[in-house]
C-alpha cells in the first residue's frame, strides 16, 4: 500500500467523525519503482492532505526532505519532486496496521492489502 | 500500445482457482477486457493520467489493463481476500512494478470512505442474479467516488432499467450505451448444464456532470453521432 492510497482512506465506522488520517503501524515496507512524472506530482499534490501525507511519511521513515509547507517554487523543484515522488508512489507498506485515530480500531494490513471490511456492528 | 499488444500482455491474467458463485466470480476475459480499455482510452482518453478505480476487480483484469494503458494509479477493490491474492499475484508476472494497490472492503461500506475519489471509474460487477440488486449497489457505490466517468459491463436485459436508475436517481449527466458484447461464460460453475452460456452484455459510459469538461462534451456528442451500437467483434461469436 502506498502513501497515495493511505492518503484516501479513513476510518469509515459509523459515527466516527475525526477518522483521518489513519496512524500507520509500520512492520514490513518495501521499495518499488514507479515512473517518475512531474504534471502528474502536480496534479497530486493539489488533491492530496499534505498533512495527513507527512504522517504517513514519517510513519514510513521516508519523510526526510519533505517541508511542512510547500512553495509553489518547490512544485517546480525537481529535488523536492524526486523526494515527493519517492516517498509518495515508492514506499509500500507491506506487513503493519492503520489506525483509527479516534476508536482505535486497527485495519491490518497484509500482504501490502488493507482490510478495510467493517464488523456488523461498525455499519 | 496497440490492442493486440495489449490483448497479448493480458493473455497469460490467471482466472479464479475456485469461483465462489454467490459472488457471481466469473473472470473478465482478455478478450473483452482488453477491447474494453481500449475503447475507453482511444475514444475517450479516461485513462492515461487518470486515478482509475477497478470496483470488484477480482483477478485484477481491468486494473492491470488499465495500469498497462497508463494510468499512474489505480485503486483496485474486492470483497474478497482469495481473489485480491490471485489479482496481486497476476501483477507480480509483470517484469515492471504496476502502479496498482489493492484494498479489501465492501462496495455497500464505500460511501463513507469520502476521500477516495477517483476520475474513472471502470467495472465488471456482479451481474445481481445471486446478489439481488448488486448491480445497482455497484453503480451507486462507483457514483460515490466522485468520478468524471464511469464504465460497466451490464446485462443487456437491464439496460431501461439503469438508464434510469443512472440519470434519474443517481445524477448521472448522460448514460450511453457503447457497445454490445456477447459475453461467454464457460462452465466454471458447477451448476451450468450447458456447455458454455452466451450473455448478452452492454458496455456502458456514464458521465457525472461538475466535470464534463469540453472534451468529454465533445467525444459523447461523437458518440451519439455513430451508430449507438456497435458489435464489437469477437471471435467465434457469430
Amino acid at each position: 500500500m502506498k502513501l497515495l492510497t493511505h492518503n484516501f482512506l479513513q476510518c469509515h465506522i459509523k459515527g466516527v467523525k475525526n477518522g483521518y488520517p489513519l496512524n500507520i503501524e509500520a512492520v514490513k515496507i518495501e521499495e518499488r519503482d514507479a515512473d517518475f512524472d512531474p504534471d502528474f506530482l502536480r496534479s497530486m499534490f493539489k488533491r492530496i492532505d499534505w498533512k495527513a501525507f507527512l504522517v504517513g511519511a514519517q510513519a514510513l521513515g521516508c519523510a526526510e526532505g519533505l517541508p511542512e509547507a510547500v512553495s509553489e517554487e518547490q512544485l517546480q523543484d525537481d529535488g523536492f519532486l524526486q523526494k515527493f515522488h519517492h516517498a509518495l508512489l515508492e514506499v509500500c507498506l507491506e506487513e503493519g496496521s492503520l489506525i483509527c485515530p479516534e476508536t482505535g480500531r486497527r485495519f491490518p494490513v497484509v500482504k501490502g492489502i488493507p482490510n478495510m471490511l467493517l464488523n456488523e456492528d461498525e455499519v | 500500445m496497440k490492442l493486440k499488444e495489449l490483448h497479448a500482455l493480458m493473455q497469460d491474467i490467471e482466472p479464479f482457482a475456485q469461483p465462489k458463485v454467490q459472488l457471481e466470480q466469473y473472470p473478465t476475459g482478455a478478450d473483452i477486457a482488453s477491447r474494453m480499455l481500449y475503447t475507453i482510452e482511444s475514444m475517450f482518453n479516461d485513462i492515461e493520467g487518470n486515478i482509475v478505480v477497478d470496483l470488484g476487480t477480482g483477478t485484477g483484469m481491468l486494473a492491470i489493463g488499465a495500469a498497462l494503458l497508463g494510468s499512474p494509479c489505480v485503486v483496485a477493490l474486492d470483497v474478497d481476500a482469495d481473489a485480491l491474492q490471485v489479482a496481486q499475484d497476476n501483477c507480480e508476472q509483470f517484469e515492471d512494478p504496476l502502479p496498482i494497490d489493492f484494498v479489501l472492503c465492501d462496495v455497500n461500506q464505500l460511501q463513507q470512505q469520502q476521500r477516495l475519489q477517483a476520475d474513472t471509474v471502470i467495472m465488471n460487477p456482479p451481474f445481481g442474479t445471486k446478489m439481488k440488486g448488486a448491480d445497482m449497489a455497484f453503480l451507486q457505490a462507483a457514483c460515490s467516488l466522485g468520478p468524471k466517468q464511469i464504465y460497466s459491463l451490464n446485462k443487456s436485459s437491464t439496460r431501461s432499467h439503469i438508464q434510469k436508475a443512472a440519470l434519474k436517481e443517481l445524477g448521472c449527466s448522460s448514460a450511453e450505451v457503447l457497445a454490445e458484447l456477447r459475453y461467454n461464460l464457460p462452465a466454471t460453475m458447477r451448476f451450468h448444464k450447458q456447455a458454455s452460456v452466451d450473455i448478452e452484455v452492454d458496455l456502458w459510459r456514464f458521465e457525472l456532470p461538475a466535470a464534463a469538461a469540453a472534451a468529454g462534451a465533445a467525444a459523447v456528442k461523437k458518440m451519439k453521432r455513430m451508430t449507438n451500437r456497435m458489435m464489437l467483434d469477437l471471435p467465434g461469436q457469430r
